[in-house]
């Protein structure tokens, strides 16, 4: 497909997408939990220029008020909470080396080829460069779930989460011009509750088990050496 | 519509009004008066809709498949309310939460109630979304309410997987509504389920079994489908018992009722194509797969509530199966069984509580001889595990002899598989079971003060629908039969 052919508006919008999922790859490999908390938010503010500018090329107006949400939403207030916890937890500090970095890396280049692969279909002729997104946020949306899986560290993974929204957001606007503000904003709210109760969570998992390594909530399995 | 309206925001109300309730005994009764009008509610809408076909308006759409899960979500909502006073009393009086923690309870439950009313009652896949999301956030502090650390594990566990699954389902959802843009004239209607429907043979396929399988993925984390059921037998073991009750009894009913909505809009768009039965055939792998390894897991259980759950799963397993498997038949048993499963199985919750409580522990193993202490808390947990089990003349006999009558007919070799997990799942209940309510009681084992009225109402319309299904609920269920299929069946 020639790029080239796409008004300089579109190709920008590309050019953001493909670096919200770069933001994701930093994420995925970021070891210092601070640094991580940036780059979400780096994120978010890319996801919200994404809708900035479809908003610009698409002359739909109630982009502009997502795009403001998703900035006050993504790139300030949750990163800001996340902060702040993880100053309160004395986690301001704290780096996790992830194990077998390689391997998450490709696994992650897996994800996207994967997403690319399952985007096919949804193959409109005039549609190219939708497609493109809808691939890409796919992939931050599995790059997300892969990072819940290989972090053990509950912040981590609720950064994990909170990429898995971007991602939907990302895909919501690209390919259908945003969903209809009514849900835009039930979505934003519950993102908004899920991080609230994620923040007590916290201290409710620090109080149980002493640390925030969430490899240590076991006591749940179905073995039988399970002795309760 | 006014009915609608009351059903679905009483309880709204309510959780506003119980969490700025300082009186414990105060809160309890509010809760039980806020669950008895939301069913009343409920009664007059299910009026409404007998008279008029269907209540839509204003994004809600009420016709004959959601007004008896409503009906049905009321009623669980307030016999559990019932149960839940005196036994949340008993657990503040135990230590095992405070004062915060029970205002936290009544609130959260009415705000539960109220998710899962406006999940049911939506026409707007977006606001569907939002409520069954909004009960994983209602619920999920719930669970942890005792703040031991296994109910924050089980908690964290609900909060993740549930989070994650349902964060699928939210692409799922952004694929139909991509899907909804070229093909109906108002592109903003493109969520709204009813418009779909009429629009669905124009639904591009390729996209729609794309989004298909996001959304079973997503809302199949919900109804507890095997493998990412990890979440329920923690939630449903840790949690304080009112809760198990509803989760097992209403949550899980009103994933699946998401599901078969999403169903029948991709059987619209998939009926012209290659694979017509896409959308079916994957919901009776997933079912068959529940069912039978939920009933081996069934055998190896130690916590009494987690077996339970188990049961749930292989339930919901059937179920879902039986809404793949497709046709009136299959379908007509299916609606029966999500009804007659929620009314046992939040009926045996509620019997466990009590027996838990009069054990003092949940472990099996120490749970002995309950019809000596407590007649009528064992007799209840011997009649309504009979009941789940499938024995005659009780509703899930019923049911599940009309889903093995349909298999035999449209897919003859499942029924071996069906036949198996169910006897496999029948030892797996009888042998934790006997022990439990038969058999000498340990020293000192004094009966708990029990109310033991919503028990037998749930066993007692149980029983009912085995002997006979009254008339105007066949004809119900059949017009919920004939909108999902097409075909009737009476």
């Amino acid at each position: 497909m020639s790029f080239e052919s796409l008004p300089v508006l579109e190709q920008l919008m590309l050019a953001m997408a493909a670096m919200a999922l770069f933001t994701s790859f930093v994420l995925l490999e970021q070891e210092r939990l601070v640094a991580a908390i940036h780059a979400f938010a780096w994120q978010g503010a890319l996801v919200s220029a994404v809708t900035t500018l479809v908003a610009a090329s698409s002359g739909l107006r109630h982009l502009y008020f997502s795009a403001l949400l998703t900035f006050a939403l993504k790139a300030l207030l949750i990163p800001w909470m996340l902060h702040r916890l993880s100053r309160r937890l004395e986690l301001d500090r704290y780096a996790e080396p992830l194990r077998r970095p390689a391997l998450v890396t490709m696994a992650a280049v897996a994800l996207v080829i994967f997403s690319y692969w399952l985007a096919l279909p949804i193959m409109h002729e005039n549609l190219i460069f939708t497609r493109n997104i809808v691939a890409v946020s796919l992939a931050v949306v599995l790059i997300g779930l892969l990072m819940m899986v290989v972090r053990q560290q509950a912040v981590a993974q609720v950064l994990g989460f909170m990429s898995m929204e971007n991602g939907l957001f990302l895909a919501a606007v690209s390919a259908t011009g945003g969903m209809p503000l009514l849900i835009e904003l039930g979505v934003a709210f519950d993102v908004l509750v899920a991080m609230v109760l994620f923040g007590i969570f916290f201290f409710h998992i620090r109080e149980s088990i002493d640390s925030l390594d969430v490899d240590r909530l076991n006591r749940l399995t179905e073995t039988e050496e399970d002795t309760r | 519509m006014t009915a609608l309206l009351l059903a679905v925001f009483t309880p709204l109300a309510g959780a506003g009004v119980l969490a700025l309730t300082r009186s414990l005994g105060l809160a309890g009764w509010i809760n039980v008066i806020v669950s008895a009008a939301t069913f009343a509610a409920s009664i007059a809408l299910a009026r409404d809709v007998a008279a008029a076909g269907e209540v839509a308006g204003m994004t809600f759409r009420v016709d004959a498949f959601n007004v008896y899960l409503l009906a049905l979500t009321a009623f669980v909502g307030m016999t559990t309310s019932i149960f839940s006073r005196p036994y949340m009393r008993h657990v503040c009086q135990t230590g095992r939460t405070n004062a915060r923690g029970m205002r936290l309870y009544h609130s959260m439950y009415q705000t539960f109630m109220f998710t899962m009313l406006l999940a049911l009652s939506t026409d707007n896949l977006g606001v569907l979304w939002v409520a069954v999301e909004g009960a994983t956030l209602a619920t999920v502090l719930l669970v942890s309410l005792y703040r031991t650390p296994e109910a924050v594990e089980a908690a964290w566990k609900y909060f993740i997987l549930c989070g994650v699954g349902i964060a699928l389902a939210l692409f799922g959802t952004v694929l139909t509504y991509f899907a909804a843009q070229s093909v109906l004239a108002d592109p903003a209607e493109g969520l709204t389920w009813s418009a779909l429907y009429t629009a669905a043979p124009k639904l591009e396929p390729s996209i729609m079994s794309l989004a298909f399988v996001f959304l079973l993925v997503g809302y199949g984390t919900k109804i507890g489908l095997v493998p990412m059921h990890q979440w329920l037998p923690d939630a449903h073991s840790e949690g304080p018992t009112p809760m198990s009750a509803v989760l097992s009894g209403l949550l899980l009913n009103v994933a699946l009722y998401a599901v078969v909505r999403l169903k029948m809009l991709v059987d619209g768009s998939l009926a012209a194509s290659a694979s017509p039965h896409m959308a079916g055939r994957l919901l009776m792998g997933f079912g068959l797969l529940s069912f039978l390894v939920a009933g081996l897991f069934l055998h190896r259980q130690r916590d009494i509530k987690r077996m339970f759950s188990y049961s749930s799963i292989e339930h919901m397993g059937l179920m879902t199966f039986a809404f793949g498997l497709g046709g009136p038949l299959a379908t007509f048993g299916a609606l029966l069984h999500m009804l007659v499963h929620s009314l046992t199985k939040s009926a045996i919750f509620v019997t466990v509580g009590h027996a838990a409580h009069i054990a003092g522990t949940q472990s099996i193993n120490n749970i002995r001889g309950l019809i000596r202490t407590q007649p009528a808390v064992g007799w209840s947990l011997l009649i309504a595990v009979a009941a789940i089990a499938g024995f005659p003349p009780f509703g899930i006999f019923t049911s599940e002899f009309l889903l093995l009558t349909a298999t035999m007919k449209l897919q003859p070799w499942f029924t071996v598989a069906l036949l198996l997990g169910l006897a496999v799942a029948f030892a797996g209940l009888f042998r934790h079971l006997h022990p439990m309510v038969y058999g000498p009681a340990p020293e000192g084992q004094k009966p708990v003060p029990a109310n033991m009225i919503p028990v037998a109402v749930h066993l007692g319309l149980v029983l009912w629908l085995g002997l006979s299904i009254p008339g105007f609920l066949a004809r119900w269920l059949d017009r919920a039969t004939e909108l999902i299929t097409g075909g009737h069946l009476l």
